[in-house]
């Protein structure tokens, strides 16, 4: 689905529009303005220094690696890197907001606009605007039920870089939703700056639905007005690519009702529901906001020095794009490549079965054929799977020398998964090498010919049958003849046409 | 007059390293005065068994041979120093009970260079007042009385108990920090030396903050030449603050006594308003004629912008301090009101009890100015009046090196005279004022004393990081006035 | 502009400072004396003056990216009032 998902309603079609912000943790050792440690899951408030804990005359002293990362980003997703971006203070009162506000960037951030391309299920590919990356620390976290009427405070998280995200309204459906939250997630992990862990809340992402008119987003896109636009809300905290689509499709859903119905949408903050599968009103958050945002007198104007974001341009990995690129020039489909370079990890993968020797398109059908639907059986994540890249390598330089039969590589597959080992010691251990003495198969399929009369007269006159003899002949060899051989064979015995 | 107390802060480091005292001597008599001045109430905790344990590790030091700038001298530093271990107020009930596990760097430079603690001193609360009668601790009292009367005088603040503490010999010197005037106006009215540095030459790590862009630490002493010691051992690079500059600290009092002959002194014409004293025109003309007499060059200047410094500040300083303060909230550290229903009656009602009304007033200001529809009316139009200010400054300092101007407009006050009108006591800081907004130096010299006997001093306004030159001419003042008053200490017999 | 006491009374609530109603009035009085001394800026002429972003003139310091602190979960509850298990307590906070 290239185009818009599209409502239809009672009174005519309407449009969906996403756009979306994204919190992705900073992957780095210390915190964005203060030594204490990053590392997940420690003891209650054991990485807090006297600065994230807002201690009277603390100030911030700002993480160069954290800057480098942003920049890094902002590169990643073809962004303007705004060589002066400045800090501000968002001032509320909450308890896991220790100095009583936020540092963040709010009118100048470190990196502008950009744009990132997303790869759709009927291989097409569309571009998602960037609108802006600001660096910012995280809260620290309340625990809320473990006393009656008490909340606990652990600021173990406060003040860990976060990258925010935002895109512009460029999204039309679900998929399109979470396209590009996995394409994000997969281009920060191309390059180094996040771990994209969703379930320990590295990338969290909050997503603005709103709907219109068909046509409306068009007039929006050729004019910028965003009056085109119906009224958005904001999903908060949306936690996996899973929920992305449902809390799109649910909350689209909502206001297309509201709307047929005389109804108008209220702007307001609601809260995806994993369990039940619908957003609802987050009223906490209803009372009128005014962060008092003002620069943070405590810090300067980050400048940055053109050369160094030229030498973190240089350091720039291959990303998914370039890479799908090149692997379309080895000779895969697009579709194919589009499926290895989605995460980095099975790029990763792939390019090490080619750097032991595999050939590119081979190697690619195996992965895509065999071993990912092995893994999806499992559970399994590819850097979990059993068999190592240089294995997987293996089998499928054996199958393409002819060492080994196709069927002999899945079967080498399997007692690679169970036991592990080296495929070709195993290969030749078992002697699973595929026969390719013409002697031997001429006997083979002599002793099937010789047993099946009545199949050779039937043959005869089905030509098809000759696949039943093939089988016969591979039982009889323990799959291990060459079935280009067994083929040729079997047809001059039995009299067969070449091109049957 | 030949107590040890009566030293100065030059006289008694000679003496430790001559070994003609030892710094438990020293420390002593100090301790001593500190007690027998309670009726001042300059000091929120005293630390006379800590002084004594820093003496005593001094005098093993100097008996070794070893020592720092500071080795065995006592001083005291304002309550808004933090001090690992040793309760840490802001003149707030909020941090009453607050006891830092860290140290200041000022202060911790001012150990490491062997310097021994004798106490916290009063000051307005969060530094926010200029009579120091906003501290929860209650008003310190200045050391010197009107010949007229016997009514308590303030000493001017916010760095008032510091201020006292050096004017009544409690101490050899003290710290002080200066946002609008802190160090300067307390100086004056007490009749001592403050130096407020240039912006980014002291380190804020440790000083619970009021305004960071205007927040500066600085000396009060008895002589420029004591300022000149003992702003050399505060200031450093420090890689824990942002805002602290990457120069080097030159030994001020190598160039002290060099003269102004042939310095260029602008005398800003703004700086004369209407409806001050008298005596503090007179005095500002004499200064002229001093610098004039040593070979100074007199030219008249301009700055402008000099009547909008106030309104910029009562904004740009409130605005950050409603942001600084919104940490005291009683959940981590400091008071927390009692019976509340939930989480924002705790907020709303530790902070109601926590403040004062000074403190609470300029809360409420800066709120309001950077609250949605009137921040760029208030805090950006403040923001680009403060660039024009500075720009004036920068302008004035084509044509001289140094600016001579009156510290005060006026003398030390009665206790309860001006709290009624915070805008009259606002107008206190007017020609200290643009100094911080413009991030320079300036330092504070006693110059004369009015017909009551009140001491009145003289500010010398310098350019950035040129501390050195701001010293040198305010000890060509110091020479010339000849200032060598000092108050009864009538509060020995209270 | 005035300062009113609806606007007292949101500035108060967004500073977090319980506000007695008897003090909303003369609080009203005196951040209008405030207000009303600070319009005078309104006389000056700032087309084209950039506001001060910095007083220094010096660019941000970065500080590396090595773990220098924590482990002072102690010394960080030392001045709490109310903590358990090395977590600050606060009442129940209701999201
Ligand atoms: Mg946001
Ligand atoms: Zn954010």
């Amino acid at each position: 689905m290239n185009s818009a998902g599209t409502i239809k309603g009672q009174t005519g079609d309407w449009e969906i529009v996403i756009g979306m912000e994204v919190h992705a943790q900073v992957l780095s050792d210390a915190k964005l303005f203060s030594g204490a440690s990053t590392a997940f899951g420690a003891e209650p408030n054991s990485q807090v220094s006297f600065i994230d804990a807002g201690m009277p005359g603390m100030l911030p002293v700002i993480n160069r690696r954290c800057v480098e990362q942003a920049v890094r980003t902002g590169l990643g997703l073809n962004a303007k890197i705004n060589l002066t971006s400045v800090f501000d203070r968002k001032n509320y009162f909450y308890p896991d907001l220790p100095a009583g506000y936020q540092i963040s960037q709010y009118k100048s951030p470190i990196v502008g606009e950009g744009e990132v391309l997303i790869d759709l299920a009927d291989g097409t590919t569309i571009p998602v605007g960037i609108e802006r990356l600001h660096l910012e620390q995280d809260a620290g976290k309340s625990l809320h039920d473990q006393h009656p009427d008490h909340s606990y405070l652990d600021l173990n998280r406060a003040g860990v870089a976060l990258m925010e995200i935002v895109t512009k309204p460029h999204m039309r459906s679900s998929e399109q939703a979470a396209a590009f939250l996995r394409k994000l997630r997969a281009i920060v992990r191309y390059l180094g700056t996040c771990d994209g862990n969703m379930d320990e809340g590295s990338m969290r992402a909050d997503v603005n639905v709103s709907v219109c008119r068909a046509g409306g987003y068009d007039k929006f896109r050729a004019t910028g007005a965003f009056e085109h636009l119906g009224t958005r809300c904001e999903v908060k905290n949306v936690n996996s690519l899973r929920f992305i689509a449902q809390a799109v499709e649910y909350e689209a859903r909502r206001q297309v009702d509201i709307l047929e119905t005389g109804g108008t949408i209220r702007q307001e903050t609601r809260l995806f529901d994993a369990k039940a599968g619908e957003t609802r009103s987050m009223r906490s958050k209803e009372e009128a906001h005014d962060y008092r945002y003002f620069p943070d007198p405590d810090l300067l104007p980050l400048v940055l020095d053109a050369a160094w974001v030229g030498e973190i341009r240089k350091s720039l990995p291959e990303l998914p794009d370039e890479k799908k690129a090149r692997f379309v020039t080895l000779g895969l489909s697009a579709y194919d490549a589009s499926v290895l370079v989605a995460e980095r990890d099975t790029a990763d993968y792939y390019e090490a079965m080619l750097a032991s020797g595999a050939e590119a398109k081979a190697a690619a059908n195996w992965l895509n054929n065999e071993y990912f639907g092995r893994l999806n059986k499992a559970g399994l994540a590819i850097a979990d799977g059993p068999i190592p890249a240089k294995a997987n390598s293996a089998i499928v330089q054996m199958v393409s020398s002819n060492l080994i039969s196709g069927k002999i590589a899945k079967d080498l597959c399997d007692i690679v998964w169970n036991e592990g080992g080296d495929p070709r010691e195993i290969v030749e251990a078992r002697g699973l090498r595929q026969v390719t003495d013409t002697g031997a198969i001429e006997k083979a399929v002599d002793a099937v010919i010789a047993a099946n009369p009545d199949k050779v007269e039937e043959v005869k006159a089905k030509p098809k049958l000759a696949a039943w003899f093939v089988g016969q002949v591979m039982k009889q060899t323990g799959g291990k003849a060459n079935p280009q051989a067994v083929n040729a064979i079997l047809k001059s015995r039995l009299g067969l046409p070449e091109e049957g | 007059m030949s107590e040890l107390t009566d030293l100065t802060l030059a006289e008694a480091r000679d003496a430790v390293r001559a070994k003609k005292v030892s710094s438990v001597e020293l420390t002593r008599a100090f301790t001593g005065a500190v007690e027998a001045a309670r009726p001042l109430n300059a000091f929120v905790t005293e630390t006379p068994e800590r002084a004594l344990e820093m003496a005593k590790a001094s005098d093993a030091r100097i008996a070794k041979g070893e020592g720092g700038l500071l080795e065995g001298l006592p001083l005291a530093i304002k309550d808004l120093f933090c001090t690992k271990g040793v309760r840490t107020t802001a003149g707030s009930n909020i941090l009453s009970n607050f006891v830092p596990p860290y140290e200041s760097t000022v202060s911790q430079n001012l150990w490491d260079a062997g310097a021994v603690m004798l106490g916290k001193t009063n000051m307005d609360e969060f530094a926010m007042g200029s009579s120091n009668e906003t501290s929860h601790f209650g008003p310190v009292f200045n050391p010197w009385r009107s010949r007229s009367s016997n009514a308590k005088l303030v000493p001017g603040g916010s760095s008032g108990g510091s201020a006292a503490a050096v004017s009544g010999s409690l101490c050899l010197a003290a710290t002080g920090t200066d946002t609008g005037g802190s160090i300067r106006q307390p100086a004056a009215l007490s009749g001592i030396v403050g130096l407020k540095p240039t912006y980014g030459r002291c380190s804020r790590y440790g000083i619970v903050a009021f305004a960071s862009s205007l927040d500066q630490a600085g000396p009060m002493t008895r002589t420029v030449r004591d300022a000149a010691i003992l702003m050399r051992a505060m200031a450093s690079v420090d890689p824990r603050d942002s805002t602290s500059v990457d120069v080097p600290v030159p030994d001020y009092e190598a160039g002290l006594d060099a003269g102004v002959k042939g310095l260029r002194v602008g005398i800003p014409k703004e700086y004369r308003i209407d409806g001050a004293p008298p005596e503090i025109d007179a005095l500002w003309a004499e200064g002229v004629a001093w610098l004039k007499a040593q070979g100074a060059e007199i030219v008249d200047v301009s700055l402008p912008h000099t009547k909008y410094a106030l309104p910029t500040y009562y904004i740009v300083a409130p605005a950050e301090a409603s942001s600084n303060l919104a940490r005291y909230d009683g959940v981590r550290f400091g008071r927390r009101a009692q019976g509340v229903r939930d989480i924002v009656d705790l907020y709303e009602k530790s902070r109601a009890e926590g403040f004062g009304r000074e403190v609470q007033r300029r809360i409420m200001i800066g709120t309001y100015v950077l609250s949605s529809g009137y921040y760029d009316a208030y805090y950006i139009r403040a923001q680009k009046l403060r660039s024009l200010i500075a720009r004036d400054f920068d302008e004035a300092y084509k044509k001289c090196d140094v600016l001579l101007a009156p510290a005060t407009p006026c003398p030390a006050f009665a206790v309860g005279e001006k709290t009624a009108d915070p805008v009259s006591m606002y107008l206190n800081d007017v020609f200290t004022v643009p100094v911080n907004l413009a991030g320079l130096p300036a330092i504070a010299v006693p110059a004369g004393l009015t017909k009551d006997g009140l001491p009145l001093g003289l500010q010398i306004i310098g350019k950035a990081f040129d501390e050195a030159t701001v010293l040198r001419a305010g000890r060509a003042i110091e020479v010339a006035a000849d200032f060598n008053a000092k108050p009864e200490r009538w509060w020995r017999a209270a | 502009m005035s300062v009113d006491k609806d606007t007292v009374r949101r500035i108060a609530k967004l500073a977090r400072i319980a506000l007695d109603e008897g003090r909303v009035e003369p609080m009203a009085a005196e951040l209008n004396g405030i207000v009303q001394w600070v319009a005078q800026l309104d006389e000056v002429d700032v087309t084209g003056v950039a506001p001060m972003t910095s007083v220094v003139a010096q660019t941000l310091k970065m500080r590396d990216d090595v773990v220098t602190e924590g482990g002072t979960a102690d010394a960080l509850m030392a001045n709490a009032p109310d903590g358990e298990d090395h977590f600050f307590v606060v009442p129940k906070v209701v999201e």
